[in-house]
């Protein structure tokens, strides 16, 4: 059979039929089936198969043993029997968890990994509640793997996950199985250090609670907090992300499957940007200076306040931020032409990159700031210093002003501040509107390869902080009531999609989670480009 | 005795007639012997035709499985892509077994020469002969007869005039018993952890270096040469139909005799026993023989009229294995040798397999603990079921060796287990 060049293959398992293309291996076959074979050495984005847990066992009919899973390869009329109908197979899967749990210490309870653990999962789906175990466990200990991750060799299973990612995907073989036998355990290749900047990823791909980062070592259990997708702000590439997040902290921010961004992984630089980019002192209530001082308001009186002030038509400068959803980029626009501002500069840190050989479409990019293609589409210009803004009227969003000089902004005619710290120089502001920071509003970014992602809203804004694009819109309405509305986030994003050619024909439901290349950028009009 | 009793080619004494000669181990006396006859034949045969004559011999594998020698060679690719590997698995490590340690110390250059020509054989440019890292006093009278047949141009560029290159390189394991095992040994040759793979690909398709390599054992390659100048037929006398030719027999334990013996394959188990080796030390009553190797299930004095060939001794519910009888009087407390064999299988046991890793060694703790008295009955049972989950659920053998003694002995010898856990109150 035959679809599409691709030669397909039709097999059986627990008595469903899937056709699969040639070279799949069965593991995957049942899944298409809907079937789970459990399994820890078998990882969809590692390469090498060494078959070594022997978790994925199943039976094929005509074949004298049970067989791996994940290296067994589809054959036509092949009949295969998971551990949903074969006995023989439960049997074998018991007997690995049995055999996994003789040494491992049963620490659930202190365990990070306790309700997202394999081990834990398959062990109760298996039913054994007591070891026939008498003799006393193996005690290994710990031992601190690299400088943010720990390893805790008594709960490793030796599915060898982690050194395969070194090996395979990060292409440095930093990481080795040292000892054999029952005594085998992790280390670092002697003489070499677990530095490389996508190491992280080994805490991912551990099926138990064997690796673990330090900063997320008995801080939250896996049943407390929340989980939203994002879009991590690191940089350029736009990992998909799952944000975790425990009483409106971010905990843990781990890689989300995106087969054309990130795939399974990121890098350590993104794990912290959401961690670290909403510390400092934050804007957290509407502020206008009466008497030379900032006094905190309501939002209606701050939005009449402000609304009052403007001066319409009479041009100005604007600083925006490359980090900014395209919502907000995007309503600020109106904002500046009812100003009479034409453009807008913003600024982009950049650092070195770094690669993953074993997956080289996705980097840590140079443009340290997720939304520096959407800025650019929305006619802001990058530019490092910051404009010249005395005697004009001043806009900033975003930009935090951090490395500004304590005095910027203070001689301009007008300063509208909108953004979710307050440094030196935004206390400089005529009026400060705070606009929720990273991880607290939604929107979409633009990244490197002209990718379209949303991200959800992860965590509340602090205080009475609003998503950029509704204080904009509101602000908008106070200035101009005749104005439409933008009433929501969808509505948002339709409105710049009606407006900016290049986001023309692309909608918030269609991007879903995975999102969408530009029309512009995708392959079908790259000749546009 | 480190050698036979028995220099007599008639009696099939082949592959040992110079053990004890240290004069053999020479060059110059080595070609007056006869060595490098067969080299200078297999130069002058096309591949096939060495691997036919193989092939008819019917020389079968004596590192333990007993495959057919010339099958395999011709799985190798018959038009070369690229370069062909042959190696040489000297990683004897099978408690028990010996054998291959005296081919290394007395007749060097006849396993040179049996590469050489399997090296034609099978296409292969180099040649690498694993030598486990214990065997190092071997490794250097081998070294020693590398540099004399590279100086003689009987390995390099251009043997024997033929224009024919092969090279040939001596590698030192690490002391692992699992580099035995062949996918092990070539991960281990190539720079890697000594750890089996899943087959397939079979060697034949992808080994070292990622291509075609054939991995023969060294009483395997060192019978080669003699095949090849006395033909099939004249290896045939010796053996049986299914097990032709002569086999080294490592005998050790409670003999009066023990040592490495060269036999036709076929001469009963009890006759090595009680003719060649002399008996039980002591005269005292034969207890238990494990036959091949500790690997292997062991038989109770009345099971050991069977032939030794790779077949009866199967009938006979063991194996040939490495053909290294560990014989055991009455005396024995055979608890404590399962034990220390489960003990070396979790020591040897690489650790990728779970039941393996795990499963090895938790029955050297069980067995540990049934020797010192604190056995319970249902720890049978318990052994019993791990027998069950140690068989043919791994990569490689190395968890189903340490289950035929095991279970054997608990099928034989089940008293001796009930008389140290005793009572059987708990």
């Amino acid at each position: 059979m035959s679809d599409g060049g691709t030669t397909m293959v039709s097999l059986t398992v627990d008595g469903v039929s899937v056709t699969v293309p040639a070279g799949t291996p069965v593991i995957q076959a049942a899944e298409r089936a809907g079937i789970v074979v459990p399994h820890y050495c078998y990882h969809p984005g590692i390469p090498s198969r060494p078959a070594q847990c022997r978790m994925c066992l199943v039976a094929i009919e005509g074949q004298p043993k049970l067989q791996p899973s994940c290296v067994m390869v589809v054959q036509d009329d092949m009949v295969v029997h998971t551990q949903m109908e074969s006995e023989e197979v439960r049997d074998a899967q018991q007997a690995v968890i049995e055999f996994l749990l003789l040494n491992h210490p049963l620490d659930c309870p202190i365990c990070d990994a306790a309700g997202q653990c394999m081990l834990q999962d398959y062990a109760y789906e298996t039913g054994q509640l007591e070891s026939r175990l008498v003799d006393p466990k193996l005690v290994m200990g710990r031992d601190r793997i690299a400088d943010d991750i720990l390893y805790f060799a008594d709960r490793c299973i030796i599915c060898t996950r982690c050194v395969r990612f070194m090996d395979d995907i990060a292409g440095e073989n930093s990481l080795i199985v040292a000892q054999r036998g029952h005594k085998a355990y992790i280390d670092t290749f002697p003489g070499k250090d677990l530095d490389h900047p996508f190491r992280g990823n080994i805490v991912d791909v551990c099926p138990v609670g064997a690796l673990v980062h330090e900063d997320f070592v008995f801080k939250a259990r896996a049943w407390d907090f929340d989980t939203s997708p994002g879009v991590c702000g690191g940089c350029s590439q736009g990992c998909n992300i799952d944000v975790n997040v425990k009483e409106n902290q971010v905990v843990r921010v781990k890689p989300r499957y995106n087969p054309d961004v990130n795939g399974y992984w990121m890098c350590d630089e993104g794990r912290r940007h959401l961690v670290m980019a909403n510390r400092g002192l934050r804007a957290d209530v509407p502020l206008i200076r009466r008497n030379g001082a900032l006094e905190p308001v309501t939002w209606a009186e701050a939005l009449e306040w402000v609304a009052e002030r403007l001066p319409a038509g009479r041009g100005g400068v604007a600083r925006v931020t490359a980090s900014e959803s395209n919502e907000t980029l995007h309503a600020l626009r109106g904002l500046l032409a009812h100003l009479g501002i034409d453009g807008g500069t913003f600024a982009v840190r950049r650092g070195e990159t770094a690669g993953l050989p074993g997956f080289p479409q996705l980097e840590l990019r140079a443009e340290r700031a997720p939304n520096g293609a959407g800025a650019r589409l929305l006619g802001y210009t990058e530019r490092g210093e910051l404009p010249e803004a005395s005697g004009r009227t001043l806009v900033v969003l975003g930009d935090r002003l951090a490395d500004a000089d304590p005095s910027f902004g203070a001689d301009a005619a007008f300063f509208l501040y909108l953004g979710s710290h307050l440094s030196a120089a935004a206390r400089n502001a005529t009026a400060v509107l705070p606009i929720a920071g990273a991880g607290e509003a939604e929107g979409t970014f633009v990244n490197v390869d002209g990718r379209v992602q949303r991200f959800h809203q992860a965590m509340q804004p602090q205080g009475v902080a609003r998503p950029g694009w509704m204080v904009v819109a509101r602000l908008l309405r106070e200035v101009d009531g005749e104005r439409a509305a933008v009433r929501d986030v969808r509505s948002a994003f339709a409105a710049l999609a009606d407006a900016v050619p290049e986001f023309s024909g692309l909608s918030w439901q269609g991007l879903g989670l995975k999102g969408a290349r530009l029309p512009a950028m995708s392959p079908a009009g790259s000749g546009a480009r | 005795m480190g050698f036979p009793h028995s220099h007599d080619l008639e009696a099939g004494t082949i592959l040992s007639r110079h053990f004890g000669d240290a004069s053999a181990r020479r060059l110059e006396p080595w070609t007056g012997m006869g060595g490098y006859d067969g080299l200078k034949k297999a130069v002058g045969m096309e591949p096939p035709e060495i691997t036919a004559v193989v092939k008819d011999s019917g020389l079968r594998g004596r590192g333990g499985a007993g495959f057919p020698t010339g099958l395999k060679w011709s799985f190798m690719p018959q038009e070369p892509t690229g370069p062909h590997y042959l190696c040489c698995n000297a990683d004897e490590s099978e408690p028990g077994a010996f054998k291959d340690r005296e081919v290394l110390r007395w007749v060097p250059h006849l396993l040179i020469e049996g590469c050489l020509i399997a090296a034609r054989a099978i296409r292969a440019q180099h040649v690498y002969i694993y030598v486990r890292g214990e065997y190092f006093p071997y490794t250097k009278i081998l070294n020693d007869a590398v540099v004399e047949a590279y100086e003689a141009e009987l390995i390099g560029k251009d043997i024997l005039g033929s224009g024919w290159d092969c090279d040939l390189t001596v590698h030192i394991g690490a002391g692992a018993y699992i580099a035995g095992e062949e996918t092990g040994l070539m991960s281990s040759l190539v720079g890697g952890r000594a750890e089996p793979r899943v087959k397939p690909p079979f060697p034949a398709q992808s080994g070292v270096f990622g291509r075609p390599t054939t991995v023969n054992n060294v009483e395997t390659l060192a019978a080669v040469p003699m095949i090849l100048t006395g033909g099939a037929e004249w290896y045939r006398q010796w053996g049986t139909e299914k097990s032709p030719g002569t086999k080294l027999w490592c005998c050790s334990g409670h003999l009066e005799r023990p040592g490495t013996y060269e036999l036709p394959l076929g001469v009963p188990l009890k006759d090595i026993i009680y003719d060649v080796c002399g008996g039980i030390r002591g005269g005292r009553k034969l207890k238990a023989v494990i036959p091949g190797g500790s690997s292997t299930a062991l038989l109770t004095p009345d099971e050991l009229d069977c032939p030794s060939t790779y077949e009866g001794l199967q009938e006979a519910g063991s194996s040939l294995g490495t053909a290294s009888p560990i014989v055991m009087d009455e005396n024995t407390n055979l608890v404590a040798v399962i034990r220390r064999t489960a003990e070396f299988y979790a020591h040897e046991s690489c650790g990728q397999c779970v039941q393996c890793r795990e499963g090895t060694a938790w029955v050297a703790k069980i067995l540990h603990r049934i020797e010192t008295g604190g056995g319970r009955l249902k720890d049978i049972d318990t052994l019993y079921d791990l027998c069950e989950q140690l068989t043919g659920r791994t990569i490689c053998v190395l968890a189903d060796s340490v289950v035929f003694p095991l279970r054997s002995s608990l099928d034989k010898f089940r008293a001796d287990y009930e008389a140290l856990i005793g009572g059987g109150a708990r």
